[in-house]
Order: C-alpha cells, then sequence, then structure tokens
C-alpha cells in the first residue's frame, strides 16, 4: 500500500463520518423535538383526556395577552443537557404507557396525588427552574400586583422560596387529599 | 255612511291610543323588541377590595373581595381552603373560615370543615361595582 492510497483511504473514512455523522446527528435532534411538542403530548390519550382538558381551564392557556405554554415548556428543560436527562426519565412513561397503568380517568386520578407529587418534587429541585424562563423575580413589578401578591412575592425572595412552593395546582387540577399547608412555605 | 265613518273614527283614536300606552312602556332589559337581541351589559370585573367588604346586616355570610375566578370547589379539592383553612389563614392573612362551619349538623365540633359547608360560593359571592337596576334603600341592623 502506498501512500496516497493510504491519504485516500483517511480522507474517505473522515467524509463519511461526517455525513454519518449529521444524518444521524440531525435525526437525533430531529426525533427529539418532534417528541416535544404538544402536539405529541396528547396524542396519547391518557393526556388527552385528563391534564390537557384541565390546562384548558387556566390562565397558561387561555388569557389576556394571549400567549400560550404548552406542555414542554414547563415539562421539559430547555438548556439541552436536562432535556437530554428527561427525555431519558420518559422512557419510564413509556413501560407504563404500555402496561396501562393509567389507561382509564379512574386509574389516573387513583394516582394523581404520586403522579403530581413527583412533579412538585422536580420543580422544587430544580428551583422552579421550567417556570423561571418566562416568569422571573427581577422583572416583576410588585406595585402592579395584588396586594397580597406583592407581598408574598417580596417574602418569597427574602426566605427564598420557590415557584412551586405557593402555586400548587396553577395548571392541573389538585389531587384529592391535598392539604392546604402543601401551598404555605413557613 | 255616518255610522262607518264614527266607527272607523273610534277605531282609529284607540289605535292611537294604543301605540302611544305601548310606546311609553319600558322593560328593564330597555326600549327592544321582544324578539330582538338584548343589549349587551358593559363588562364590569370582580371587584377587588383591600381590608374586605363590610356586612351590609348582621349573620350576613361576608361577600368575596377578590377574584375567585381561577379557583376550584369539587370533589377532589376545595381552593379557597389554600389561605382561609385553620392551618394556614394566619400565614396568608387571610381570615380564617367562621367556627360555625366547623360543627356537624348534629352540633359535634369537628376538626376540619364540615362538609355541608364546603361549597364557600353557595353564600359567599364576589361581588361588581355595578348601579342597581332598581333603587333600595336597604339599611341593616349593624
Amino acid at each position: 500500500m502506498n501512500s496516497s492510497t493510504k491519504k485516500r483511504g483517511i480522507l474517505g473514512l473522515l467524509v463519511v463520518g461526517i455525513v454519518l455523522g449529521i444524518i444521524l446527528w440531525g435525526g437525533f435532534n430531529t426525533a427529539m423535538e418532534a417528541t416535544n411538542t404538544e402536539t405529541f403530548c396528547i396524542s396519547c390519550h391518557e393526556m388527552e383526556v385528563n391534564v390537557y382538558e384541565e390546562l384548558q381551564e387556566t390562565i397558561h392557556f387561555n388569557n389576556r395577552t394571549g400567549v400560550r405554554a404548552t406542555c414542554p415548556d414547563c415539562h421539559v428543560p430547555k438548556e439541552w443537557v436536562h432535556k437530554l436527562v428527561r427525555k431519558v426519565q420518559a422512557t419510564n412513561e413509556l413501560y407504563h404507557k404500555a402496561l396501562g397503568t393509567i389507561d382509564t380517568p379512574e386509574k389516573f386520578e387513583a394516582k394523581r396525588l404520586q403522579l403530581a407529587q413527583n412533579v412538585w418534587k422536580a420543580m422544587k429541585d430544580t428551583d422552579s427552574r421550567e417556570c423561571r424562563n418566562c416568569h422571573d423575580f427581577d422583572s416583576m413589578d410588585f406595585e402592579r400586583q395584588e396586594s397580597r401578591s406583592g407581598e408574598a412575592h417580596d417574602e418569597a425572595i427574602d426566605k427564598g422560596w420557590t415557584c412551586i412552593d405557593c402555586h400548587k395546582g396553577i395548571a392541573h387540577s389538585l389531587p384529592a387529599g391535598f392539604d392546604p399547608t402543601w401551598n404555605s412555605p413557613q | 255612511m255616518k255610522k262607518t265613518i264614527v266607527t272607523l273614527t273610534a277605531s282609529l283614536a284607540v289605535l292611537l291610543f294604543t301605540g302611544v300606552a305601548i310606546a311609553g312602556v319600558s322593560s328593564l332589559r330597555g326600549d327592544q323588541a321582544v324578539d330582538g337581541m338584548s343589549e349587551k351589559p358593559a363588562k364590569k370585573k370582580q371587584m377587588l377590595v383591600e381590608g374586605g367588604i363590610e356586612r351590609s346586616y348582621q349573620l350576613q355570610p361576608p361577600v368575596i373581595p377578590h377574584k375567585i375566578d381561577k379557583d376550584e370547589i369539587n370533589l377532589n379539592v376545595n381552593t379557597c381552603m389554600n389561605c382561609h383553612s385553620e392551618k394556614t389563614f394566619e400565614q396568608k392573612k387571610a381570615p380564617k373560615v367562621g367556627d360555625s362551619h366547623y360543627v356537624s349538623r348534629d352540633g359535634k365540633v369537628l376538626e376540619t370543615l364540615s362538609s355541608r359547608r364546603y361549597f364557600c360560593s353557595q353564600c359567599h359571592a364576589p361581588q361588581v361595582d355595578v348601579d342597581p337596576l332598581v333603587e333600595n334603600t336597604f339599611e341593616g341592623a349593624k
């Protein structure tokens, strides 16, 4: 084997590698984005008939200014690494979809407290990161809020509370057995 | 011939008076044809009154001085209790649900809200700032 064929081989490998890389990487990202839409989320009836129905009654779906939050805005992180982690966790949801764990509204209702607590814990652990993609204390004008809201937000900054500490149930119905103190951090 | 003229004149007069009388009547919904659409009332927001609204008479269920359109009262949850419950009212600086609401129909004092007092909005209502349709001079005993 002379040096020119060797060079050509390496070059070919490089080209194939780059092309494959683009296709695989692009495909992976496209698939991840495709599963990151509201349309995809509510293609399962578990999501459509329970949580999506409830969302439609709330301010995150319908409001004065016409801004709407879709499922992934609140439930999938924006940053790539966190998003990937969440997507991997979501494979567990596929497993339970196959098992039919919550395939009727009754089964969903029975599990609602546990499911809600999972989401509350995730939001608490990340300091309500997904809320803060849109909402930020720094851009809140407490003077323009109702006095009770303004005062509570002021206190929240002082005491280091996070959004979910007080705002559980803001986008979906609260589970049976919800204790009012759960929305009252000390 | 004369008789016909008299009858015609009389009928005309009656018709005229009836017309005038009908024109003079207007209902609370305004001067609109009965089969017409009613006038759209001006949009009013639920009132927000700092410190609450005074009762109008003794034993009146206090009216709600804030919006409640995002609150939920159903089989699973009563979100009014997030602030007004015995556990949270101090921290949320909200009035506590009245003691009478913690008594069962048999007179037993309960730890939590009595189920017969569960549906707050059956007695407590939010208010809008509007002129009453009919003048009202009611003054309750304070």
